[in-house]
């Protein structure tokens, strides 16, 4: 192929960024796809949560090198900030705002989470500014690594190749483990697929939502928090990333873990590939993905159609 | 409450809007755009009505608003312009229609998003015609030939949101309460006994649909012609979660709700924005949960309840 070998480098390169996309957008759906299956609620704040992790692990590197931390720290720190904002926020959101939403209408409960959108999004703007935070001390750490990619060699920082895909891919291990082979994780699967059978079974199926939230919103806020070094974090970081988790979720069908990740693989290449190639469609390719799958397969890659009730 | 009733109702708030726009000058402007909007929300009253929720209902706004800008570089003619904007609306509004009626729920409500996303990115990347972000500004338009300009354009913009508010308003009136709106209501709690029935869910809603995206795009016009500069940011998934805010808040129990949810809207906005310049999302964010959780009929449905107890 002469296009391939005269575009070499920019297809590695279009590769590998997709790759270390489409491990911070798994992060992200997945926690969101997670919060579906159990509560029935399409977390709109959920980009909030992405956005507040990101900034808290930034402040939280940004101040650990002021006092003389060294640079290795910076990966614990992005780890324990994204634990932090999820364990503090997630059971608050769920206790005081989400349960008592539990039985009314789908609408109602999206627009709660909205609301929740709206004021999380500025109370952002009121603790960290409107000012671009950059927090790139891991990036810089770990350097860079010469992919050899056909004749060529692409130089790439070390965190995109290992940290961002490693850490996803053990998100994903863990939680189809979790799922598949512990109590609680056949709790939580249990009450995803029929909350009343499961209290009936004797499931507290009110501690399962509450630790599906908590883990959520941790998956989000870690999110956000390994994105921070690549990016510089802006206000409406929130918005756009919800937009594009909503597009991965759907294209995956409604509560799939491991359809969560191809769908983010699949997003992720699609998106870093406009970028080289054609980059007015950037922002365009992950809904055009979507709409795709959504016309052939209406209930999403892995969805499973629900039987028509009478 | 009877026809009657209401529609006398609706008239007070007619002459309500001229006069306070003419005791309170800067009010004209608010009032308009709380028009425009209401507009766009008895679309989106339509398809709640069939339990759906659209969260890409900004892009008819954005579409017929952006259909003004360019089509009065042509034909620089209000009483041409707007119903070209709407008519343009429906056209788009019946292809989208054919796809997404479709889903339901949040498929529906995401498939409606992705779309108005793809819309928005068009506008800010194809700088050279849309001039991105910054948006364009208004050539100068007449009506009946005078030109549109200085206060007595400002009342004509306002006359004109009015008529189209009473006459769409009193059509989806017609409408709900005929067996079209019965089939709607019909789509949210059983649509297979519609099935049963001969009636196609699908036809009903894309009927719907279609009719919301011509009130959207109603809307849009009027608001290109009020603000006199159009932007992307009409298009944005946080312009459509808006009209679903105003919709609850105003009450779908009544085609005047989203006219006084609108109402309401607008004004908590600028004295939002003026009293805390930069946490006017909070505030309003506040407003919705407040709605939701203890008024949950919206403004509306707290007016309906007094008035059936008196």
């Amino acid at each position: 192929m002469p296009w391939l070998s005269e575009n070499g480098i920019l297809v590695g390169l279009a590769l590998l960024d997709g790759l270390s996309y489409a491990a911070a957008v798994f992060m992200v759906a997945v926690g969101l796809n997670l919060v579906f299956g159990v509560l029935r609620v399409l977390n709109v704040a959920h980009g909030s949560l992405y956005a507040i992790g990101g900034y808290a692990a930034a402040s939280l590197g940004l101040f650990a090198a002021s006092l003389g931390a060294p640079p290795w720290l910076g990966l614990p720190i992005l780890l324990a900030a994204s634990v932090l904002v999820g364990v503090v926020l997630g059971p608050v959101i769920e206790r005081l705002l989400l349960r008592r939403m539990q039985d009314r209408e789908p609408v109602l409960q999206l627009l709660v989470t909205f609301a929740l959108f709206m004021i999380l999004e500025d109370l952002q703007k009121l603790v960290w500014g409107v000012q671009p935070v950059v927090f790139d001390a891991p990036l810089k750490w770990l350097g860079t690594v010469d992919v050899p990619f056909g004749q060529d060699v692409i130089p790439f920082t070390a965190y995109q190749l290992y940290v961002l895909p490693g850490v996803a891919l053990a998100t994903l291990a863990i939680l189809a483990y979790v799922l598949r082979y512990t109590l609680t994780g056949r709790m939580v699967v249990a009450v995803t697929v029929d909350r009343e059978a499961a209290r009936a079974m004797g499931i507290d199926a009110a501690k399962v939502t509450m630790l599906t939230f908590t883990v959520g919103a941790a998956l989000a806020a870690l999110g956000g928090a390994l994105a921070a070094p690549t990016v510089s974090l802006v206000p409406g970081v929130g918005a756009s990333t919800i937009v594009l988790s909503f597009a991965v979720v759907a294209t995956a069908g409604l509560g799939q873990i491991e359809g969560a990740a191809l769908a983010a693989l699949l997003i992720g290449l699609g998106r870093s590939f406009a970028v080289y190639v054609a980059p007015e469609f950037e922002v365009v390719v992950p809904y055009a993905i979507m709409v795709a799958v959504l016309l052939f397969r209406p209930q999403g890659l892995f969805g499973v159609a629900e039987t028509r009730r009478i | 409450m009877t026809r009657r009733s209401e529609t006398l109702l609706a008239l007070a708030g007619a002459v309500l809007v001229v006069a306070l726009a003419y005791a309170v000058p800067w009010l004209r402007f608010v009032l308009t755009i709380a028009l425009a909007k209401g507009l766009a929300v008895l679309g989106i009253l339509l398809l709640l009505r069939a339990g759906q929720v659209s969260f890409g209902h900004a892009l008819y706004l954005a579409l017929a608003a952006y259909t003004v800008a360019f089509g009065a570089l042509v034909l620089p003619e209000a009483l041409l312009l707007v119903p070209l904007a709407a008519i343009l609306a429906g056209l788009l509004g019946l292809l989208i229609g054919l796809f997404v009626v479709r889903y339901r729920e949040i498929f529906f409500g995401m498939l409606n998003l992705a779309l108005s996303m793809v819309f928005y990115s068009v506008l800010e990347k194809f700088y050279a015609l849309t001039h991105g972000a910054d948006g364009i500004r208004l050539p100068p338009v007449t009506f009946l030939g005078r030109p549109l300009a200085g206060e007595a354009g400002e009342w004509t913009v306002l006359g004109l949101a009015l008529v189209l508010a009473l006459a769409c308003g009193a059509l989806v009136r017609v409408a709900l309460a005929s067996p079209l709106g019965e089939a709607l209501a019909g789509i949210k709690t059983r649509e297979t006994r519609l099935d049963f029935m001969g009636v196609s869910p699908k036809r009903v809603l894309l009927a719907a649909y279609v009719a919301s995206a011509v009130m959207a795009g109603f809307a849009g016009a009027i608001i290109a012609l009020t603000t006199r500069h159009v932007t992307p940011a009409l298009s944005y998934w946080t312009t459509s979660g808006e009209l679903v805010f105003i919709a609850i808040l105003g009450g779908a129990g009544s085609v005047i709700g989203p006219f006084l949810g609108a109402a309401a809207y607008e004004l908590t906005r600028v004295y939002a924005a003026a009293t805390f310049a930069n946490a006017w999302q909070l505030v309003l964010g506040l407003v919705l949960l407040g709605v939701i959780v203890f008024a949950p009929g919206g403004l509306w449905g707290m007016i309906a309840s007094r008035r059936r107890a008196a």
